[in-house]
């Protein structure tokens, strides 16, 4: 019993930490412009099967396709903040929510279209295999998969608090008049959020592909955890996304191993709701 | 209140007049489910904007409502024999009273906030309902063929009847939001949309009227969803529960225009017939084809019309004046 809850533990942190990755990416999108991106799994969906091609057609390893990914990602989001997501932001509140909205639907499909709606997998990754430590069983993928996202995520961090960029970052965040007072371009700030966003959930992909079914609708289940993954941490806190990333992580294995595992995805939700309720701004958030 | 102009009326009795003879102007079945779902999504994009037009509460979960109300008269029916008449009214309540339980402890979430968890609500109660062994779980309901007739909600000859019925559905939630608008809680919502705090410093009870306006809007949503179960005789999770539903009735809103009586049905007029005839067109071979159009036009009219159609055809009428 101990050990399997130990293993189910561990198992919530292992899915937790990549949860956390994807939900700073959006948190980032979120505090810098204020924009809900629905299309956020999507993108997720794009890097996975970004790093399946790469693998299939060329036989890269998705451990070195992670730089590809993250230009790929990062290009595809600094186009569509350009062409797309820039033109509502002055628009109304409605809009702001319903246009990503429109953007998942169409990656998805467009996914579908061009590789039919089957699940995929990448077969004999170099990553494979477990590691069995006294009674608890470690995936290796999923390990390295997790640790990659906890550097990932120090780097951000570091990157947000150190550089000038990050710091013009945090700024916009903060007041976007005062920091396009100080001389902060926003405009290119908000593309560099938004690409930088979409880079993260490209590195995120490239590790999730290398254990995970990869198919079009995969967004789905992914995307609206980082929802309340980011709401649970905090409007745009990247600490308070990392934390409910992990929270987030444990609460579905641990609600699916004490209860069902069908329902692991409502009791999610159900704590989410929960917060909110008691805490409106999030755990982090101000 | 606002009087209506001759202008309006006779538009209105002009409009009643073609809906009315259009069915029997044509045979054509899909024509006629056509123009049903157009009239059903224009209900529910009615009941959408009481909540997300006039209390700027955007509902991305209104699909769940639905399913209440699809589920609750069908389990009556199967297991009751209770006609699908009081399933609609029990329907409606159920939708209600989840609506008011889930509303309540949501009553300080705004924008953003609202709508994730909006869309957390309807995949909770999807999950439940997908895994509920007493409704049939993922298997879904099929409903029993009774006879032909308004007592038992069914017809099989024709489709005449369900596109009476659901016109009528929809002129009446329509006049329900026209008193909601014109009535002082339809100002006490506008107020709450521009601003929860000052609306509370005017005295205003937020949660009461957030409240009103969720449980009027899960009753006729849930009305629909009677009648969608009694169209088309079989519901599932999959069918009645799902996510697009629910941001195809945010779109009918905002591309007809959030916040006018109107502008819902104005929307689904418009995105109805096409979202149906691209996927009865293209999307038979299961490509994605229909709802790649679906997903770009979603982003063209949120770049180049987000405020609704509707406000172009009043602004057309001031400047004709």
């Amino acid at each position: 019993m101990t050990e399997q809850l130990l293993q189910q533990v561990v198992n919530g942190l292992l899915i937790g930490f990549m949860y956390a990755l994807i939900a700073i990416g959006l948190t980032l999108i979120w505090g810098v412009m204020n924009i809900v991106n629905f299309a956020h799994g999507d993108f997720l969906m794009v890097g996975m099967f970004a790093s399946f091609w790469l693998y299939t057609l060329y036989g890269l390893d998705p451990i070195f396709s992670i730089p590809v990914c993250t230009a790929l990602l990062f290009v595809m989001g600094v186009l569509i903040y350009r062409f797309v997501v820039s033109k509502v932001m002055s628009g109304p509140m409605l809009a702001q929510l319903v246009v990503t909205f429109g953007v998942s639907i169409f990656i998805s499909n467009l996914a579908v279209y061009l590789w039919t709606p089957d699940f995929r997998l990448i077969s004999n990754p170099l990553l494979s295999g477990t590691w069995v430590i006294g009674e608890i069983q470690l995936s290796i993928p999923k390990t390295v998969a997790s640790m990659g996202s906890v550097i990932t995520s120090l780097f951000v961090f570091l990157f947000l608090k150190k550089t000038k960029t990050g710091k013009a970052i945090l700024a916009t965040e903060m007041d976007r008049e005062a920091a396009l007072l100080m001389g902060i371009n926003t405009e290119r700030i908000n593309s560099f959020s938004f690409g930088m966003g979409a880079a993260l959930v490209g590195i995120a992909g490239a590790f999730l592909s290398t254990y995970y079914y990869i198919y079009p609708q995969v967004g789905g289940v992914f995307g609206t955890i980082a929802f309340c993954v980011v709401a649970l941490g905090g409007f745009g806190s990247i600490e308070g996304a990392f934390i409910a990333g992990i929270l987030v992580g444990l609460v579905q294995t641990l609600g699916g191993f004490f209860f069902d595992p069908a329902y692991k995805y409502a009791i999610v939700f159900m704590i989410y709701l929960i917060t909110v309720w008691i805490r409106p701004q999030g755990l982090l958030g101000w | 209140m606002r009087k209506l102009t001759l202008k309006q009326i006779c538009g209105g009795i002009i409009a009643f007049i073609a809906v009315g003879i259009f069915p029997l102007l044509t045979t054509n079945t899909f024509a006629q489910h056509v123009v049903i779902l157009f009239f059903m999504f224009g209900m529910m994009g009615v009941a959408w904007n009481i909540m997300g037009g006039y209390a700027g509460m955007f509902s991305f979960g209104q699909v769940a409502f639905f399913g209440i109300g699809a589920y609750t008269s069908s389990f009556l029916l199967i297991t009751y024999h209770v006609t699908p008449w009081i399933g609609l009214i029990v329907g409606g309540l159920v939708a209600a009273l989840v609506g008011a339980a889930i509303g309540y402890p949501c009553s300080n979430l705004r924008g953003h906030y609202f709508a994730i968890a909006s869309i957390a609500f309807g995949e909770i109660v999807r999950t439940h309902f997908n895994n509920w062994k007493l409704i049939g779980a993922a298997e879904g309901l099929s409903l029993p063929m009774l006879n032909e007739g308004f007592k038992n909600f069914m017809f099989h000859s024709s489709k005449l009847p369900y596109y009476y019925i659901m016109l009528t559905f929809l002129i009446i939630s329509l006049g329900i939001c026209y008193l909601i608008s014109t009535s002082k809680i339809g100002y006490y919502l506008r107020a709450i949309k521009e601003s929860h705090d000052v609306a509370k410093v005017l005295g205003i009870n937020v949660v009461r009227y957030r409240l009103i306006a969720i449980m009027t809007s899960a009753f006729l949503t849930a009305m629909a969803g009677t009648f969608y179960a009694q169209y088309v005789l079989y519901i599932d999770p999959e069918s009645v529960m799902l996510l697009p539903i629910s941001i195809q009735i945010v779109l009918i809103s905002m591309l007809g225009g959030a916040g006018s009586v109107m502008g819902p049905v104005v929307g689904a007029a418009i995105l109805i017939p096409i979202s149906e005839v691209t996927r009865v067109w293209l999307g038979h071979k299961g490509t994605g084809v229909d709802m790649l159009i679906y997903g770009f036009l979603i982003t063209l009219i949120s770049v180049y019309q987000p405020k609704g159609v509707w406000g172009l055809f009043t602004n057309m009428g001031k400047r004709a004046k």
